[in-house]
């Protein structure tokens, strides 16, 4: 058996986290003070997922730019997909909270958001 | 002169917390004054995810973070200025503000509740040698430039300092385009969350180079280098340790200042350690109907925390004003609550066994990394928590909770300790 020693991301706690596994199977996460720990654990050893933030160009707004989210996790390897899929990308002000900035970014099926209203 | 019960001074998230709770408590006159062109305060920069589980059971961005209090605000209806920015405070409690439209004005308050926050410490405070070349920035300042101008500071970077704003900008310009070749800490431990040190630089590779320095900046107009060189225990360079490292950004994230000229002016009571007020647990500072809250009062890691004590300072400024509660208003005994043996400091640094009300929480931090230890609570010389903690570290801040029946026990109790324990 296997034990993989991780730090939760989950929230700022950073609970340390043992996550034991056999043959690539989660047989057991202990370190974990919520049922968002054990969910982390299992993901992070399986298929690991963040979620992406960053900006991109608004115009005719107050700001520059407007801040921008992936609605979900998206696999981890896809991080550097996504942030080439936003480069270039221009908005229009004004622009809201949870306005759809991409649809299905580099194909993960998850939308990149505003998470900034720019009037 | 302007007339308000309560002017809240500063409108990032411990200003807002603060104004939407006294309305909620009752006070009905209330005005927020803030320097910057919107609301939210440094949130605003801080578009990576991670703020408001606690607060909303979700996980948002600064501005996402910012936007939900904002809302409330505009709710409840509490006045506000922007692009305001105030010059003084009297101990009677008169605000002196100025702004482009109204020039210099005068405010009279009935009680002041104090949230503007923090700077980062700047090059002038670390004495690093070299020239002063183009491409040294706070870590903030960068983050600013990023995230809101649309302006990235460089393209290989090299950060100085592993506290939080410092992990997230490696991850950000990393993400942007830049190379960031270290991040680089004095210390044998990271100033940071150990989440950030997972997503931010184990993520991406990026290596955190502890108990180094810099020690040289080369490049006359423009950042061409960096030296590093390992330190001792005496935190001085070793001979012989140094490493060329070439960047055109140097990024510092070297800790996090309150900033605290107006309290000083009107003759607040500072702590040497937190650099925040000294406060009861009503949050008020030793000016009767002055209370201070977030980062002005003592450094934080969670938003989530800082709206919850600034709900409590709006709280209690809205009782002041209301019943005359607070330092004034009550019979009370202020007891200390003394931090020693580990523990640096704690908010607050008194408590009235009486006027608290069921459970207060006492937030303090720890002086180095403590593995496999017991925090405890003295009342007088009798323990009376004793909670196992299996680490804890600078970089994170640490809480116990009093109950007042717990003080209420304890008629002759004339002092509160919290320690660190190995047993």
């Amino acid at each position: 058996m296997q034990v993989k020693e991780l730090i939760c991301i989950g929230c700022p706690l950073g609970c340390p986290l043992k996550v034991e596994l056999e043959g690539g199977q989660v047989m057991g996460v202990t370190g974990n003070t919520c049922r968002r720990g054990d969910a982390y654990a299992r993901k992070e050893v399986t298929n690991p997922t963040r979620i992406v933030t960053s900006s991109v160009a608004v115009e005719g707004g107050s700001l520059a730019v407007v801040s921008v989210k992936t609605r979900e996790d998206i696999p981890k390897g896809k991080i550097f997909e996504i942030m080439e899929a936003l480069k270039g990308v221009k908005v229009q002000a004004p622009i809201h909270i949870g306005d759809v900035v991409v649809q299905d970014v580099a194909g993960t099926g998850v939308d990149i958001i505003a998470t900034k209203n720019v009037w | 002169m302007l007339k308000y019960d309560i002017v809240v001074i500063g409108g990032g998230p411990a200003g807002l917390a603060a104004a939407i709770s006294a309305k909620r408590r009752g006070a009905e006159s209330i005005v927020v004054l803030e320097r910057d062109k919107e609301l939210g305060g440094i949130l605003n920069q801080c578009i990576h995810n991670g703020f408001g589980l606690h607060t909303f059971q979700e996980e948002l961005t600064g501005p996402e973070y910012a936007a939900r209090y904002i809302e409330q605000l505009e709710e409840e209806r509490i006045a506000y200025q922007l692009n305001t920015m105030v010059m003084e405070i009297t101990p009677d409690k008169v605000v002196t503000a100025m702004n482009r439209e109204a020039g210099m004005f005068e405010i009279q308050a009935k009680a002041v509740v104090l949230a503007m926050g923090c700077r980062e410490r700047a090059r002038g405070a670390l004495n690093i040698p070299g020239y002063r070349p183009a491409g040294v920035y706070s870590a903030g300042t960068a983050q600013r430039l990023v995230n809101m101008e649309g302006y990235m500071p460089g393209r290989e970077a090299v950060i100085l300092g592993s506290g939080d704003i410092g992990l997230i900008m490696a991850r950000r310009m990393t993400l942007e385009g830049a190379k960031v070749r270290a991040v680089v800490e004095l210390l044998p431990y990271s100033g940071g969350l150990k989440r950030n040190i997972v997503q931010c630089l184990d993520d991406f590779g990026i290596p955190l180079k502890l108990s180094h320095t810099v020690v040289d900046i080369r490049g006359k107009e423009r950042v061409e280098g960096v030296t590093i060189a390992q330190v001792g225990p005496d935190r001085r360079p070793i001979p012989g340790t140094e490493e060329h490292y070439s960047c055109d950004t140097l990024l510092l994230s070297c800790g996090l200042i309150p900033e605290n000229e107006l309290s000083r002016g009107l003759g607040v009571e500072i702590s040497p350690i937190t650099s925040g007020p000294l406060v009861n647990e009503c949050l008020e500072t030793n000016v009767d109907g002055v209370f201070a809250c977030g980062n002005v009062l003592h450094v934080h890691d969670l938003v989530d925390f800082v709206s919850e004590e600034a709900s409590a300072a709006g709280e209690h400024a809205a009782e002041y004003i209301l019943g005359g509660a607070g330092r004034s208003g009550s019979q009370g005994r202020e007891v200390p609550i003394e931090a020693v043996e580990g523990v640096r400091y704690t908010v607050p640094r008194t408590i009235c066994p009486e006027r608290m009300d069921e459970k207060h929480t006492v937030r303090f931090r720890v002086n180095d990394v403590y593995r496999d230890c017991y925090v405890s609570v003295y009342f007088n010389a009798k323990r009376v928590i004793h909670r196992k903690r299996p680490v804890m570290a600078p970089g994170e801040m640490e809480a116990v909770v009093l109950k007042k029946e717990q003080l209420a026990a304890f008629p002759e109790l004339s002092q509160i300790t919290v320690k660190v324990e190995r047993q």
